[in-house]
């Protein structure tokens, strides 16, 4: 199923559209770096950052992408300037209200990942209110992960399997990856729960804590873009990365 | 099994090489170092395929390649090398190339205790990470008489996984912390839900080692592959296209000099963990 406006949008020259990888997920890194080139506040540089998301969605669900997840805030993120961080809270709020009408019109299914606990009430509230109004919603499926961090997920499955372990519906022999990956909090996502792709903007060369189990075989494109900067050519250059590489899973060709 | 390449000192250029080599590695010393990096060795059979070489004979060059990576690693005063040689999922390959795989560990293992070896020389202690119970007996056992006869070296740390993959090992940590948890609550120690990072991370077959601060994945691909996942959080990834056969010494200064580029951003970044 595809979003109406989707048949004006031409597919990319050179893409081909039975390669296209399911999941797509982005590290947006670079937003401040952004701002101060251009001598502008931090703030501005997420805002642009925001303008970026809102674009690369549109894209991917135009082409067939069905799971996007991006990484908004880390846990590590708590630690940056006060400020900062009550600014991004209210942008995750503010962007969070003013689409949820679009998102039913483009049939994007929210999910809101990560440690709810440290969030603002009103964000939480917020954040369960979206997933439940969207959760029908069949065309892209977009998880933001925020106050996330792949140990934590590893960490917090793990509590949940210790609990069933000792309510005696688990033995801890029959602790397996297929019942760890139940547990881990991308368990929400219907289509592909793992990311084809994985794309860190303003050219780090790192994961930082994002998806660290779900991107075991992911194909790993760094861009020197920074955030704001990423947009459609910029896409189609990792997409068509992607579409050329020869993934094997520990097989031969 | 011919013996790895004779050593560099054996005859007067080896000498000459040696002494640049050992200039060399002093000026690189001088920048910062990586305590550990890790080795993701892809290529061997594409390598094998290129050179319209016999089947195997990739996996044989691969090796000796890595012998002599290590070799130049210690020179360098990297502590700790880690090598992912063979994945849980390579098991899926055709039997005849994980018999020559096995083989090919086997006969390198006899010979890893020798007087010229390069475990002797630098006095490195052997780890072997993995599910190793899925190995053949008589590869096992080869595996624990190395890591005992090595256990009480005090050098450089060389770590191979074998029969490993991340997700296996996590799956692994987490059965082992569930354990200790369950018997804490049994005993009123503790709860569930105090159950943390650390916990998990003692039960990970690297407890006790750094992470790594650089993965080094020949052969071009940009994929972890399953390997040490939880562990390369904040580490520096590069994917230079060399076939890993073909990984010599200007490979490895190469990857130097980009880790020492990139290291006071990773530092400033590490106190925030990203």
């Amino acid at each position: 199923m595809e979003p109406p406006e989707a048949a004006l949008v031409p597919f990319p020259p050179g893409l081909t559209p039975e390669l296209m990888p399911r999941h797509v997920a982005f590290i947006m890194d670079g937003n401040s770096r952004w701002a101060k080139e251009r001598g502008l506040p931090t703030s501005a540089g997420h805002e642009a950052g925001y303008r970026s998301l809102r674009e690369i969605v549109r894209l991917s669900s135009y082409w067939g992408i069905k799971v996007l997840t991006v990484f908004a805030f880390s846990s590590e993120n708590w630690l940056r300037p006060k400020t900062e961080v009550d600014f991004l809270m209210r942008l995750f709020e503010g962007v969070i209200r003013e689409n949820l009408e679009d998102f039913k019109r483009q049939g994007i299914r929210l999910c809101i990942i990560g440690d709810a606990t440290k969030l603002p009430p009103s964000l939480q509230k917020l954040a369960m209110e979206a997933a439940e109004v969207t959760r029908e919603n069949a065309v892209i499926e977009l998880l933001v992960a925020v106050s996330y961090s792949g140990r934590s997920d590893i960490v917090q499955a793990c509590q949940k399997i210790a609990q069933r372990v000792k309510d005696g519906t688990l033995e801890p022999a029959d602790i397996t990856e297929a019942v760890i990956e139940e547990e881990l909090v991308t368990n929400c996502i219907i289509n592909s729960p793992y990311p084809d792709l994985l794309i860190r903007t303003s050219g780090e060369l790192r994961l930082s804590n994002f998806l660290l189990w779900q991107s075991a075989y992911s194909e790993l494109y760094f861009s020197k873009s920074l955030w704001p900067d990423f947009g459609e050519a910029e896409y189609v250059d990792a997409l068509s990365s992607f579409q050329q590489r020869q993934r094997r899973f520990g097989l031969r060709t | 099994m011919e013996s790895s390449k004779s050593p560099p000192s054996a005859n007067v250029f080896g000498g000459f090489w040696g002494f640049l080599r050992r200039c060399l590695f002093y000026v690189l010393t001088l920048g910062p170092m990586p305590t550990h990096v890790a080795f993701i060795m892809d290529g061997n059979r594409r390598f094998t395929r290129i050179r319209k070489m016999e089947t195997g004979a990739g996996h044989r060059a691969g090796l000796t390649s890595l012998m002599s990576a290590l070799q130049y690693c210690y020179e360098m005063g990297i502590t700790y090398v880690t090598v992912y040689a063979f994945s849980i999922d390579n098991f899926r390959r055709k039997p005849e190339e994980v018999e020559h795989v096995m083989n090919l560990m086997l006969e390198k293992l006899e010979n890893l205790l020798e007087e010229e070896s390069l475990v002797t020389k630098y006095g490195v202690r052997v780890n072997f990470w993995g599910n190793l119970r899925m190995l053949s007996e008589p590869v096992r056992l080869a595996i624990e008489k190395a890591m005992a006869a090595t256990s009480a070296n005090t050098g450089p740390v060389l770590s191979v996984c074998v029969a490993y993959t991340s997700t296996a090992e996590i799956t692994h940590a987490v059965e082992e912390s569930c354990r200790e948890r369950l018997k804490a609550v049994q005993e009123g120690r503790s709860s569930v839900a105090t159950l943390s990072v650390k916990d998990v991370e003692r039960s990970l077959y690297t407890a006790g080692c750094p992470d790594p601060d650089v993965v080094i994945r020949t052969s071009g691909e940009t994929r972890l592959s399953n390997f040490l996942l939880w562990q390369t959080s904040i580490t520096h990834l590069q994917n230079p296209s060399v076939l890993w056969p073909g990984f010599s010494i200007r490979h490895l200064v190469w990857s130097i000099l980009e880790y020492q580029r990139a290291q006071p951003y990773l530092e400033k970044r590490k106190r925030f963990n990203f």
